[in-house]
């Protein structure tokens, strides 16, 4: 039966899912407990050391919009992607046809790409647009650093407004 | 059996996670939560032998869509020590409006004749990308190729929304 080889092949990725989900839990849960050590927390075992910066502020700061215009990028592809899979399935048996079908699709698509790549959406660094107006930063940037009793001196600039100048 | 079971188990995981993304204080959590509902509807398709369905909600829902529903969390203006759900909570008229809509969809369950076959989904097939492959290139050609257009559309119409001005 065919629908019992499917339910077959499903079943062992959730064979694996429920594994991996399994194996993570039980290292963390059971075996960490046995394996570290016994000593009690202290303040000093939460810093970084060594390795790696100290850190200040929230982790939830607002991102750049940036960050959403690659992400809508990346779900745009992700669908063209799922409409080549079945394409790739019978390709074969369809011929030419089928393989200009696809170019069509690919191709439309490779316009939008050609867009926003000469737009500049995609350039980490923007070409041109995104300037940023004196005083004034991009979202995501600190310039009031929650300083949390670091005193503000410390804390290096992370804005550089020369760069931004010179675009 | 065992297809019971997992239907069983993917429907807890599926009302369980939409139910917590509901009501989670924090709206991170809900869209975490969220992602485990979309794999649990994907367990789902796949029990029901849709197997390019399921992967399809694998690869788009929690791939993509999930990615832009954090993303559009990281980027909304609000104080970040308060990334919490910021509307009080109106439970009379949720409760109103989700008991119509529940309403509606069992009245429409309940009086629909279901055909019953019995001969499954697939057929011989073992997989249903091939047929959807045959149909997206022969007799559904307008609407696959008109699907790049509407992507494209949208790939424009995001990137000229995020870069905020006219250029």
């Amino acid at each position: 039966m065919p629908q019992d080889t499917l339910n077959q092949d499903f079943a062992t990725i959730l064979v694996f899912l429920v594994f991996g989900a399994l194996f993570v839990i039980a290292n963390m849960v059971l075996v960490g407990r046995l394996i570290r050590s016994k000593t009690k927390y202290t303040e000093g075992k939460s810093t970084v050391y060594e390795c790696g910066e100290p850190t200040f502020g929230s982790a939830f700061v607002r991102f750049d919009i940036r960050f959403y215009v690659l992400a809508v990028v990346f779900a745009i592809f992700d669908v063209e992607v799922v409409f080549l899979f079945p394409w790739a399935a019978v390709m074969k048996s369809l011929g030419p046809v089928a393989w200009l079908e696809a170019a069509a699709f690919v191709g439309v698509l490779g316009v939008g790409l050609a867009y926003i790549w000469r737009k500049g959406d995609i350039d980490w660094i923007p070409a041109h647009g995104h300037t940023r107006q004196a005083g004034k930063t991009l979202p995501g940037e600190l310039t009031t650093v929650p300083t949390d009793g670091v005193p503000a001196a410390t804390i290096p600039a992370i804005a550089t407004p020369a760069v931004a100048e010179a675009r | 059996m065992g297809v019971q079971i997992a239907f069983w188990l993917f429907a807890i995981l599926v009302a369980g996670t939409a139910l917590y993304a509901a009501v989670a204080p924090k709206i991170v959590h809900a869209a975490f939560s969220l992602m485990a509902t979309f794999f649990g509807v994907a367990g789902i398709y796949a029990i029901l032998g849709s197997d390019f369905l399921a992967v399809t909600q694998v690869l788009v829902y929690v791939g993509g869509i999930m990615v832009l529903i954090v993303f559009g969390v990281l980027l909304t203006d609000r104080v970040p020590e308060e990334y919490k759900v910021v509307a009080p909570r109106r439970w009379l008229p949720a409760l109103i409006a989700g008991g119509l809509c529940f309403a509606a969809i069992a009245g429409a369950l309940k009086s629909t004749v279901w055909p019953i076959s019995s001969s499954t989904p697939l057929g011989d097939a073992t997989s249903t990308v091939e047929g959807i492959g045959r149909s997206l290139l022969t007799d559904y050609l307008i609407p696959f190729e008109f699907a790049s257009i509407l992507l494209l559309v949208v790939l424009v119409g995001a990137a000229r929304l995020a870069r905020g001005q006219v250029r």
